[in-house]
């Protein structure tokens, strides 16, 4: 595997994925001095305090939620989504490209993945944690939250199979499930390595455990090779199942703007989309920062630009088509909800969002763009902000004015809203400070089979 | 009186190699030699070790389908009976059993257990978790997960000799070769 890939480097004339001259004594060294030897910095401590610090304001608002209940938020009706269910279907995109480059780019024998999976894994976790908090505090009563999983209860009745809310609730806790486990499962290895590379006599304790044990033989490596195949095999289309059931939940319903057949496809582009903008902004300034220059390379930074590049395009192709549907279908409500979205009084983010999802992200046709890391994270932060703005546009602008002009309302979140929705920015910031100190942030095993000297000579 | 299992005072011996194809040509020389009951350790997957020590199939991916398709059929059965059975509901007409609504759990049933299944099979088959095994008493065997591989060949081994298998293990040009007590 690793040789092919050094002669494709060759021939494009790319940078390496991995730097010239490592070993695999340099790859385990650099990766767990992260954990192991670098001593805690201010920058760690500074970002960690604002994650924390936002994450207070998450416990705020959730405990004021919990006393007061929905109506510190501005969902009314008709807009009785708002923040909750935007925010929710931001971060479950934003996980995706975890799932992408860990199941997918596996499966294609892209091996230049192999340094940026494991965070991008954590990335998912972490953004799946922050999405499901939404729909179960969007219910009102959350401590009633088991009620949405079929078992046997003395009020002797079931969820209702036919709503896609309920297939959401299978697709998502599904999702959390396998992300975990395909997680796991990539670290026990390395977890193996930290036990025998730690020096403190706890840590090797946890990792000692954590490893199960672990010695690398032969035997469990077959069986290990097996089933981390078979896992990305049955997460790929996990994956493309989770985002085709959350766009189910608009396009079943008949409100104009969500009752459309391109959502699936046109949501999953965005969900990578998304993704692909939040593994670069976290990805620039943990490799500069933990010195990992020479495992997460410009290669790596090219190739997500380039990926964000044609998903954007996929999602300017959404919006395209959506328009001409509207106009194409001849309803009145259709065109109505075009026109309303693009002079209505929400137009302000209609527009913003054409200018940050599709407009600006052109700059990254040009290699000078896609080779600076400065123009990539401001322009990752840009399709982050526009990928928010569109699950915006889809709920409320749809949702503010339908069919019954006398039922028209307006949507304005209040400060609760807006204290959750950074409140889960902080529980992924502090997730993210407190996973790059406990655990190897690239799979450490993955990287040595990247090296020359992993191959077997006949 | 004899005793007709003679339990080994050892575990095995084990050598140290530098590069993974050392490692395969070691594992193919001691499967030639005749050698059955022995394994090959390294920091990465290197599947020609596993092939040559005559390890080729796993039956993972056959726990990974056995638990997909219990997974998806448990997954339809619990739709099937809540909706037609225990809880019948007319929803605009449709019919009871609504299959096509149906398919979305499905799937994600058969996802979630083939994925548990797998990782639970997994371990059970490799014995995992162990924290204790015999190969940890070897210092040099904490390379494992750094950069060094080993082929340790057990005492369980019908052809297995302190002398002989040594005098084998030294033909391989180890790095080293220790006796790996219990």
């Amino acid at each position: 595997m690793a040789g092919v890939e050094e002669k494709n480097v060759a021939l494009l004339d790319e940078p390496p994925v991995i730097s010239p001259g490592q070993t695999f004594d340099s790859v385990t060294d650099t990766i767990t001095d992260v954990v192991l030897k670098r001593p805690i910095g201010l920058a760690w401590l500074g970002g960690l305090a604002i994650g924390m610090t936002l994450l207070g304001i998450l416990g705020m608002a959730v405990t004021w939620l919990l006393l007061r209940g929905v109506g510190i938020w501005g969902i009314n009706v008709p807009v009785a989504w708002g923040f909750a269910i935007i925010n929710f279907v931001w971060w479950i995109g934003i996980g995706h490209a975890g799932t992408l480059i860990s199941a997918i780019l596996l499966l294609f024998k892209q091996t230049w993945r192999n340094s940026i999976n494991r965070f991008a894994e954590a990335m998912t976790l972490f953004a799946v944690a922050c999405a499901g908090m939404f729909p179960l505090l969007h219910m009102g009563r959350p401590w009633l939250g088991y009620w949405m999983f079929p078992y046997p209860n003395t009020m002797g009745v079931w969820p209702q199979f036919r709503s896609p809310l309920v297939w959401d609730v299978f697709a998502v806790s599904t999702y959390a499930t396998i992300s975990a486990v395909f997680w796991f499962v990539g670290l026990v290895p390395d977890f193996a390595t930290m036990r025998e590379e730690a020096t403190n006599p706890f840590a090797r304790k946890v990792y000692g455990a954590l490893s199960l044990g672990w010695r690398g033989s032969a035997r469990h490596w077959t069986r290990y090779e097996a089933l981390y195949i078979l896992l990305a095999g049955i997460s790929t289309p996990l994956v493309l199942s989770v985002h085709t059931v959350v766009s189910f939940d608009f396009a079943v319903a008949i409100v104009p703007g969500w009752h459309t057949t391109i959502f699936p496809p046109y949501f999953v582009a965005g969900a990578i989309y998304s993704g692909f903008a939040m593994v670069l902004v976290l990805a620039i300034p943990i490799r500069k920062y933990y010195g990992l220059e020479g495992m997460i390379t410009m290669r790596h930074l090219q190739n997500a630009a380039k990926i964000m590049l044609a998903t954007g395009l996929i999602v300017g192709y959404g919006y395209f088509f959506e328009t001409f549907v509207a106009m194409y279908s001849g309803s009145t409500y259709e065109r109505f909800m075009i026109h309303n979205r693009w002079f209505g009084p929400y137009a302000w983010a209609y527009w913003s969002l054409i200018l940050f999802n599709i407009l600006i992200p052109q700059v990254l046709w040009w290699p000078k763009i896609r080779q600076s890391t400065t123009w990539l994270f401001f322009i990752s932060l840009v399709v982050l902000v526009g990928m928010w703005l569109e699950r915006f546009v889809i709920i409320v602008t749809s949702l503010h004015r339908d069919y019954l002009p006398s039922s028209w309302g307006h949507y304005t979140p209040t400060r609760w809203d807006w204290a959750t929705y950074m409140g889960t920015i902080g529980l992924f910031t502090a997730a993210i400070f407190v996973f790059i100190r406990i655990v190897p942030a690239i799979s450490i095993f993955e990287m040595r089979m990247l090296l020359p000297q992993a191959e077997v000579k006949e | 009186m004899s005793h007709a299992v003679t339990v080994p005072s050892i575990y095995g011996l084990l050598a140290e190699f530098d590069t993974p194809t050392e490692l395969v040509n070691a594992c193919k020389a001691a499967y030639a030699e005749g050698y059955r009951e022995m394994d090959a350790y390294s920091p990465f997957p290197v599947e020609e070790a596993s092939e040559a020590i005559g390890f080729h199939k796993s039956a993972v991916p056959l726990i990974v389908l056995v638990g997909g398709i219990l997974g998806g059929l448990s997954g339809f059965m619990l739709q099937y009976w809540i909706n037609v059975i225990a809880y019948p509901l007319n929803i605009g007409g449709k019919p009871f059993n609504s299959w096509p609504a149906f398919i979305v759990p499905t799937f994600e049933m058969t996802i979630l257990f083939a994925g548990l299944s797998g990782m639970f099979g997994m371990f059970a088959l490799n014995g995992l978790p162990r924290p204790y095994h015999p190969l940890f008493h070897v210092a040099r065997f904490s390379k494992v997960t750094r950069n060094k591989f080993f082929l340790c060949v057990e005492a369980i081994d019908p052809k297995f000799d302190l002398v002989g298998t040594q005098e084998f293990m030294e033909r391989l040009k180890p790095l080293s070769i220790s006796e790996v007590p219990h």
